[in-house]
């Protein structure tokens, strides 16, 4: 006997707060078309310079043009899809890597727990963009560095929650009763418990993203990370604040994107939250 | 009722337990938890370990089991089965027999299921790990078979649920389906009823007899409730402090305890329900 089929968004009526995740994923779906489009289309090229310099608004240069001529839209664009891969290139590697050792340290506990904590501490006080002017001045400055930098900065906030879900429900009666089938370590870990922690995990991954978007957004500002004339936003941003009020298209464009960015998850991670902050 | 069947049809020993000791260094002063227990468990046969709370029972159960922390236990004795001493072998070892000859069922059937996985999953679990010959069709058919055999409704159905959409009686069940469904040696049931209701309690104990005499499976019940031991077990080890205080055949026990603790668990047996 078939389960009658559900419509695949119906778990969104099950979320503590579907209204707030809804509008969430609309404004991010509006992002990430914006990049999808730019793959395979754009009105310029985004590096192409033309006579046509600092111009406003007009029906040729929908949001106008840069102090070298180039159209901002296209820029903003390329840019938005160069943020969005380090956002989520960061939140691949810090996940990625934070998750696996908050995971093995939560379920094995003892030295190794106390040992990668410690140095987890020492990785959490260290400033994300000290840590990335490291990064980039030993291995040169590029998006892909930058990416690596903040995905290890991102690490032990991902550690953090993992083990201490999983030293939770380590104890929790149907992981013994895992272990008790003779599920190997292995099994339990990745089978039985990491889809019981994937709440945190989720709503971790939505700040997470939103983190790696303004830490980029910020090191690009000061010229960390992706070079000219591949700009991201944060660049975009910091190359136009001397046109700022000649051409404001050429701020707000990129500015707006990352709101958009930056908002759609938060949305997207408060509906995930259950409404027990009041609680506590 | 009270239809006491305590003619032990005794197999061969199956499991030997010799002079298990366990005890705790993780406070200011060792704690004993279980000394100087003996036991032989032969096939077929159901032993009840009963005793106040904290006297052991479910540290012992454990020990069985492999479940005992690695940490600030210090253990010696033998748990002998197959050849292995379970105490102290490997990992692997263990693991070679958890789940496949050696299954336990615990108190909580609120919580001993995965809430995220369905529970054909979770009964077919023991077949995946152990016994990966079988195709996906074949586990498919085991596992419903054994959530037939536990007396579960429509396990076609069944088997695509989640936890939270059974009663309590059904997840004991589902439990029981998943502990059973390789044909273990031994079962061990640590207060397997004591969350359910009266009803609940006696479909799971007529339950357990019943796989007991189909397959032959030992059961080794743990319970507080002693005319429920009564009514299932063929013997009967009775603990106090860590220690058996007394043990014999089910009816010797009850109609001629012969330690004064034994009696006094005897007679705080509501009446009512003898
Ligand atoms: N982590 C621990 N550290 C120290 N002592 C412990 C620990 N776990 C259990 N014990 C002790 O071991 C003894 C046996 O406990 P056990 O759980 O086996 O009792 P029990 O007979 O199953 O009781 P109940 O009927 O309440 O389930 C108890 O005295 C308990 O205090
Ligand atoms: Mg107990």
């Amino acid at each position: 006997m078939e389960k009658k089929r559900t419509s695949p968004l119906a778990f969104i009526d099950r979320l503590p707060n579907p209204g707030l995740f809804r509008m969430g994923a609309l404004i991010t779906l509006a992002v990430v078309l914006l990049v999808v489009v730019g793959l395979v289309w754009m009105p310029y090229e985004p590096t192409a310079m033309s006579p046509d310099r600092m111009q406003g608004i007009s029906a040729a240069h929908l949001l106008g043009t840069d102090k070298m001529g180039r159209d901002i839209l296209s820029r903003v664009m390329y840019g938005s899809r160069v943020t969005l891969m380090v956002a989520l290139g960061t939140m691949a590697i810090g996940a990625g890597l934070g998750v696996l050792i908050g995971a093995f340290a939560g379920f094995y506990g003892g030295v190794l727990d106390e040992i990668v904590m410690r140095v987890m501490d020492g990785l959490f006080a260290f400033p994300n963009v000290l840590l990335a002017l490291v990064f980039v001045s030993i291995f040169g400055s590029s998006t892909t560095h930058v990416m690596w930098a903040l995905g290890i900065a991102f690490i032990p906030s991902f550690t953090r929650v993992v083990r201490s879900e999983y030293v939770r429900i380590k104890h929790l009666d149907y992981v013994k009763n895992a272990r008790l089938q003779g599920a190997s370590n292995a099994r339990v870990i990745f089978v039985h418990m990491l889809p019981n922690v994937r709440g945190v995990l989720l709503s971790n991954l939505m700040i997470g993203f939103n983190n790696a978007v303004l830490a980029e957004a910020g090191l690009s500002f000061l010229g960390i990370g992706s070079q000219p004339p591949f700009a991201s936003l944060g660049q975009m941003i910091s190359e136009a604040q001397e046109i700022f009020f000649t051409v404001p298209s050429a701020v707000l464009g990129p500015g707006i994107v990352i709101v958009l960015m930056v908002l759609g998850f938060s949305l997207m991670g408060e509906g995930l939250r259950p409404a027990t902050k009041g609680l506590d | 009722m009270a239809a006491a069947m305590t003619t032990a049809p005794l197999g061969e020993p199956i499991l030997e337990i010799r002079d298990l000791h366990l005890e705790f260094h993780d406070h200011d002063r060792p704690e004993v938890a279980v000394a100087d227990f003996d036991l032989t468990l032969h096939r077929g046969e159901i032993v009840g370990i009963v005793g106040e709370s904290g006297s052991g029972k479910s540290m012992t159960a454990h020990a069985i089991a492999g479940l005992l922390s690695r940490h600030a236990l210090e253990r010696s004795g033998q748990i002998l089965f197959d050849g292995h001493d379970l105490l102290h072998c490997d990992r692997s070892t263990l693991r070679h027999y958890q789940g496949d000859e050696i299954s336990i069922i615990f108190q909580e059937p609120m919580t001993s299921l995965d809430p995220l996985q369905r529970i054909g999953m979770q009964v077919e679990e023991a077949l995946r790990i152990h016994h990966k010959e079988l195709s996906a069709g074949e586990r498919r058919a085991a596992a419903l078979s054994a959530m037939d055999a536990v007396g579960l409704p429509d396990p076609q159905q069944v088997y695509g649920m989640f936890p939270h959409e059974l009663s309590g009686g059904m997840r004991q069940r589902v439990m029981i389906a998943a502990a059973t469904i390789s044909k273990p040696q031994i079962l061990i049931a640590d207060e397997p009823t004591t969350a359910l209701d009266v009803t609940i309690q006696a479909q799971i104990i007529a339950l357990l007899r019943k796989i007991n005499a189909e397959d032959g499976t030992a059961i080794i019940f743990i319970s507080h409730d002693l005319s429920l031991v009564r009514q299932l077990c063929h013997r009967v080890v009775v603990m106090r402090q860590g220690e058996i205080v007394e043990t014999g055949t089910a009816d010797e026990v009850f109609e001629n305890p012969q330690h004064s603790y034994t009696r006094m668990l005897i007679d705080a047996i509501p009446k009512v329900v003898l």
